[in-house]
């Protein structure tokens, strides 16, 4: 059994040269190698960069020079995030062969606290899907079950962190993707509030609703990952100037007394009786620490799938109207401008994004806006009045992340509105801005991981990561 | 029937998107469903309800922290052209669009 290696264990070993940075990196290639040609986690590699700042990080090391925080940390990132002079394609067919010429501000934050960037990993085509079948370069096997999906989008960064290619991984959540692939792989996935973390570099999905965050082996590591990438940056407007508190500090404080909500709006009808089970074990375990449980109302629950969708596919309509063959990517020549547009984007865009353009243009068209875009947005402020309200009365909400485990490869694939209810419990923390953990909560059988959600309140990412990591202490994930 | 043919090839147009006729078909009876599942927000009396288009508080919006106006010269306009399908550096070359 290969090492499992931690932000820590990467650290301490550096610093005192049991391993260099560049030995590591090399590890990893080699696990890689051997791995993803079952998994297909990674879509490419960024050796040259990757050693270079390994170099970097052993120089440091051998003048006995203080290491920053993620020194020699191998680390994934999902490939809607752009890489300079590393090829960016979105899982998609019109950025087939796409190369940014500049570093998202997460991954830029990411190399200067000394994380080596291994590669870019696979996804559902321009992050719309729940279980990475819509990446236009293959599915990704789930490494706890690999007949299975991993979840998506962000399903290639769950499962390289699952399988030990990577020791961390940054992935995208607009109603459900960092934290659905987290629990379907067994891997702690946290989303920060909308405006904590910059998305300057990140490719658009959904303004409104993009978020950035991390994928680790434990709490910690997720911590220690937020509190690099979180905070203002002046390349993203919507980056916001809250001050980031000292995760790891704020996360090691007793969670006695915490009032956690459980909301009975998310064990309905529909939930399979082993992630029932398992969640049920989790609640005890908080009680067994000390919290207080309180139940509380969260009435509109049911209605966030059907908003979401509304929202999210008007913002996909919109942002993804620059694929137009002239700036970038693929473009299908043709003497007319127009027909040249309309034949690129045809075959460019797979059947997902091309639904969801659809959808999403028919319902910001004249006659329909005010029926469902503008109904959409009014019950998105009745979701998230149902948090603000909560967190007047509980400190945090848990919530299974998944009505059901890990399905099979191809289970779900005939049937769209089926794969969209698969997010029925994460779209509502993405319509309301809050953020949220999942984290590792047993296996059914023995085998398909299980996540229990934690939601804050906006901004509340210290008792998020201080709960998560008290549940991971007193053995969350093995219940 | 919430959406008909004559809708997906509108919307299509609006979207500049090719569609095969398989895929007309396709995406509207998919989009159909979809449409039937998303009318359920009309069980919802939303009259007095302010829509909500983003979830930043007022002094955290994009007004709030909007930059001072001053120009930064574009240093990656080589590299940026490099990723154009047809670049004519400074430009990007697109097909005729002026008859004569």
């Amino acid at each position: 059994m290969a090492e499992k290696w931690t932000i820590g264990s990467v650290r301490e070993a550096i610093a005192a040269k049991k391993v260099s940075a560049r030995e590591l990196a090399g590890e990893f290639y080699e696990r890689i190698a051997a791995r993803n040609p079952e998994l297909n986690a990674y879509l490419a590699l960024s050796p040259e960069r990757a050693y270079a700042q390994a170099d970097k990080i052993d120089a440091l090391a051998a003048g006995g020079k203080p290491l920053p925080p993620l020194a020699g940390v191998p680390i994934a990132i999902k490939d809607v995030i752009s890489t300079r002079g590393v090829k960016t394609t979105c899982g998609s067919k019109i950025l087939e062969n796409y190369i940014p010429p500049y570093d998202a501000t997460a991954v830029e934050r990411l190399e200067a606290a000394g994380a080596v960037i291994l590669g870019k990993t696979n996804c559902d085509e321009f992050a719309m899907g729940s279980s990475n079948e819509n990446s236009a370069y293959g599915a990704v096997r789930n490494p706890e079950a690999t007949d299975h999906v991993p979840g998506g989008s962000s399903g290639g960064s769950a499962a390289a962190v699952a399988a030990g290619l990577a020791v961390a991984s940054l992935g995208t959540d607009t109603g459900g993707s960092i934290r659905q692939p987290g629990s379907f792989c067994g891997v702690p996935a946290m989303m920060g509030s909308y405006g904590r973390v910059s998305r300057y570099g990140l490719i658009a999905f959904a303004s409104s609703l993009d978020r950035i965050g991390p994928f680790a082996t434990n709490a910690r590591d997720v911590a220690a990952i937020m509190q690099v990438i979180a905070g203002r940056d002046a390349n993203d407007a919507t980056s916001t100037t809250a001050p980031v508190p000292n995760y790891r500090a704020e996360m090691e404080k007793p969670v006695k007394g915490m009032r956690i909500g459980i909301p009975k709006e998310y064990f309905g009808t529909g939930m399979d009786d082993g992630v029932r089970q398992k969640i049920e074990a989790g609640i005890s375990l908080f009680q067994k620490l000390g919290c207080e449980l309180v139940e509380i109302p969260m009435p509109h629950t049911d209605y966030a799938i059907a908003t979401y969708y509304v929202i999210a596919t008007a913002e996909a309509s919109s942002n993804l109207a620059r694929y137009d063959g002239v700036r970038y990517g693929l473009r299908v020549d043709d003497a007319s401008l127009l027909e040249m547009y309309r034949k690129t984007r045809g075959t460019g865009f797979g059947p997902e994004v091309k639904r969801r353009i659809v959808l999403g243009t028919y319902v910001l068209s004249a006659g329909y806006y005010d029926a469902y875009y503008l109904k959409g947005q009014k019950v998105r402020a009745l979701i998230a009045r149902d948090f603000r309200e909560a967190f007047t009365k509980v400190d945090v909400i848990v919530t299974p992340t998944s009505p059901v485990p890990a399905f099979k490869l191809g289970e779900r694939t005939n049937d769209p509105l089926q794969m969209y209810l698969a997010d029925i419990y994460t779209v509502t923390g993405s319509l309301a801005g809050v953020p949220g953990i999942s984290m590792p909560c047993g296996k059914i059988g023995g085998k398909l991981p299980v996540g229990l959600q934690i939601f804050g309140p906006a901004f509340g990412e210290a008792s998020v990561l201080q709960l998560a990591h008290a549940f991971e202490q007193a053995g969350g994930a093995t219940l | 029937m919430k959406i008909s043919r004559e809708d997906v090839v509108r919307v299509a147009e609006l979207a500049y998107l090719d569609l095969s006729e398989a895929e007309l078909e396709m995406y509207r009876a998919q989009i159909d469903e979809i449409l039937e599942y998303i009318g359920k927000l009309n069980e919802l009396d939303t009259a007095n309800v302010e829509p909500m288009a983003q979830v930043l508080a007022d002094d955290q919006t994009a007004d709030a922290t909007l930059r001072e106006d001053v120009e930064v010269p574009c240093r990656d306009a080589v590299e940026i052209l490099k990723q154009a399908p047809d670049p004519e550096p400074p430009y990007f070359r697109v097909p005729k669009v002026i008859e004569r």
